[in-house]
């Protein structure tokens, strides 16, 4: 096996009596794609968090790109991306200022800036819509924005809350182009979602419910493990126990 | 460096982009500094007086005539019944009633004269207390001209009176600084909160958050376009003062821009302090109310912290425009330099320190 970024162990958040993540474990190597799935409320915006340095563990340990998620929150945040559920770019920025803006915070130099600006917006087919304000674009090519900003500084590890929820097949079908180039390139991808189509993209998918995780591996043992003929209907068997309600 | 570059670029342009924001930035202060000085005023005019005359004498002409003459006083009506005059009391229409006894004139020199009887109408305390003294000022003038016309020393000239430091006793001249404070507190008190909390809201605030950007940058980055637009605000009241009511200050500009500058970071650091204690706008403009209730009203802004109860004059000591309107006031009336009042400046100075050291520590990129 590869190289461990993101290792997890009994990893807890309690609010109050609510046991949000309860006791989770495992790992995620270089390069993969590691699909984090689970109903509603099942816990997984709130361990994302964790891994992120939003929210401090009640206990576990976990590292993410070898640095502690209960003391150095910081540190993990110069080597990851983050998208959001909600599209948290600014609105009233142009397409280059909020680039220009998080390359700024990230440490990247003007010229570095200048040059991965240029790449990504070519990539994107983005050149003629750098001047525009963000607030006036389609939300599948603000998505496609977010994602191409939470990488700007090639992080090691980029979380994904549930990246193309809303977004027309199309464009969801581009944006796993460049999920995909990414991990290519070795960034590790961790990503949330409700579509089980997209569940079967990834190398490996855990399953959540009730704030622990029920089930992972990739996505062809999950269906032989539970019989199943797609991952639609791995996801039901698992979910139809949970006891938790939205 | 370059972080700090762009978050104030970043915020410089959001300001810039929001449709209202400019506009607000130009107009408030002019508006206010326009507007306010004219009516926010305690000097007491047009109180209206009622002449009950029952001597019809030279001297109660003498009296009224000196009445109607007063730019504070006006005569409303001269009339010999004094329940006429009660009932314009009563309807408002007349503040004071000055009733001149019968044979006033002839019994003036003897020490049993009757007494010349005034009452006013109290509702509004100001307005009658201040009519009533006016009143009898103009009284006893004319009885001492009278008297001046008989004997050859004139009494007016034994006493003199003199306002020292705001020599026209121009209320506005003292209003004005006060006015100034006030819009501080609504530029660099309200909008970076409003800023911090909109953000919250968005969720922009969780990209940020995100990132390895320092509390410290990230709170400098947000501030410091309003301290530009606070120093500005500043300058255009300043201009105001002097080309509409020809306030210049007595002392240094350059202190008033120092004493603006700690200001300002202490409202900001207040300001950010609340803004990270609130989830939504709402919550975040009702106890930012609270304060700037506190702020305008008990320290000393619209009436003298001297004349408030101990109690509140020992509360006064933690509200930080009390020190600023202090400094303000000395500058522009009486020149003080400096030397003079640097108490003042170094209260500011704590009062900065504590503020954004807690707007700083309770700001939570981690939760």
């Amino acid at each position: 096996m590869s190289e461990v970024v993101i290792s997890v162990r009994e990893l807890t958040k309690r609010f109050g009596d609510f046991t949000a993540v309860d006791s989770i474990s495992f790992d995620v190597h270089r390069g993969e794609i590691f699909g984090f799935l689970g109903a509603n409320g099942a816990g997984k915006t709130t361990a994302m968090r964790m891994l992120c340095g939003l929210s401090f563990p009640t206990s576990g340990s976990g590292t993410v790109a070898g640095y502690d998620v209960m003391h150095q929150g910081e540190e993990i945040k110069r080597h990851i991306g983050y998208m959001s559920q909600r599209f948290s770019l600014y609105n009233d920025l142009t397409v280059w200022e909020n680039i220009n803006l998080f390359a700024g915070i990230y440490g990247l130099s003007k010229s570095e800036t200048k040059e991965r600006a240029a790449e990504l917006l070519e990539r994107l087919n983005f050149a003629s819509e750098r001047n525009t304000i963000v607030g006036s674009l389609p939300l599948g090519w603000k998505q496609k924005l977010s994602f191409a900003i939470a990488t700007i500084h090639r992080p090691e590890v980029v979380f994904l809350d549930e990246p193309t929820g809303g977004v027309d097949p199309m464009t969801r079908r581009q944006f796993w182009e460049l999920i995909y180039e990414a991990a290519e390139g070795g960034t590790t991808i961790f990503v949330t979602t409700h579509y089980m189509d997209e569940a079967e993209y990834c190398s490996r998918v855990s399953i959540m419910v009730d704030g622990q995780v029920r089930a992972l591996d990739t996505p062809a043992k999950l269906k032989q493990q539970f019989a199943a003929q797609s991952m639609d209907e791995v996801f039901r068997t698992l979910a139809r126990g949970a006891k938790r309600a939205e | 460096m370059r972080t700090f570059l762009v978050l104030f670029q970043k915020e410089f342009l959001q300001i810039r982009r929001n449709p209202f924001m400019p506009k607000l930035i130009i107009i408030f202060p002019i508006m206010i500094m326009l507007l306010m000085p004219l009516v926010m005023t305690m000097d007491v005019k047009n109180v209206n007086v009622a002449v009950v005359d029952l001597d019809r004498s030279t001297t109660s002409r003498r009296i009224a005539s000196h009445i109607e003459a007063s730019e504070y006083l006006t005569l409303a009506t001269t009339t010999a019944e004094f329940p006429l005059a009660m009932q314009a009391l009563e309807q408002g229409d007349v503040d004071v009633i000055v009733q001149i006894p019968d044979h006033f004139e002839r019994d003036m020199i003897s020490s049993t004269a009757k007494r010349i009887s005034i009452s006013a109408n109290a509702v509004n305390a100001t307005k009658g207390g201040m009519g009533m003294q006016y009143v009898v000022q103009t009284i006893a003038r004319t009885l001492v001209e009278l008297r001046g016309e008989k004997s050859p020393i004139e009494i007016s000239e034994l006493v003199t009176i003199e306002n020292r430091y705001n020599p026209t006793l121009n209320y506005r001249h003292y209003m004005i600084p006060a006015l100034m404070i006030i819009l501080f507190i609504l530029v660099c008190g309200f909008l970076p909160a409003l800023s911090i909390v909109g953000e919250k809201e968005v969720g922009t605030i969780e990209q940020i958050n995100v990132t390895p950007v320092s509390r410290l940058t990230f709170t400098l980055g947000k501030l410091s376009p309003y301290w530009l637009i606070g120093l500005f605000v500043l300058t255009v009241a300043m201009i105001v003062a002097r080309l509409v009511y020809g306030l210049a200050p007595l002392g240094s500009v350059g202190l008033i821009y120092l004493g603006a500058a700690l200001f300002i970071l202490v409202i900001s650091g207040f300001s950010l302090t609340i803004a990270n204690f609130s989830e939504t706008m709402q919550q975040s403009m009702f106890v930012m109310f609270f304060f700037i209730m506190l702020f305008m009203l008990m320290s000393g802004l619209l009436t003298p912290v001297d004349s408030m109860p101990l109690w509140a004059q020992h509360f006064t000591i933690i509200l930080p425009p009390r020190y600023f309107i202090d400094i303000l006031r000395s500058v522009y009336l009486k020149g003080t330099t400096l030397v003079d009042m640097w108490q003042n400046f170094a209260a500011l100075g704590i009062f900065a320190i504590v503020f954004n050291t807690l707007a700083t520590l309770t700001y939570k990129k981690q939760a």
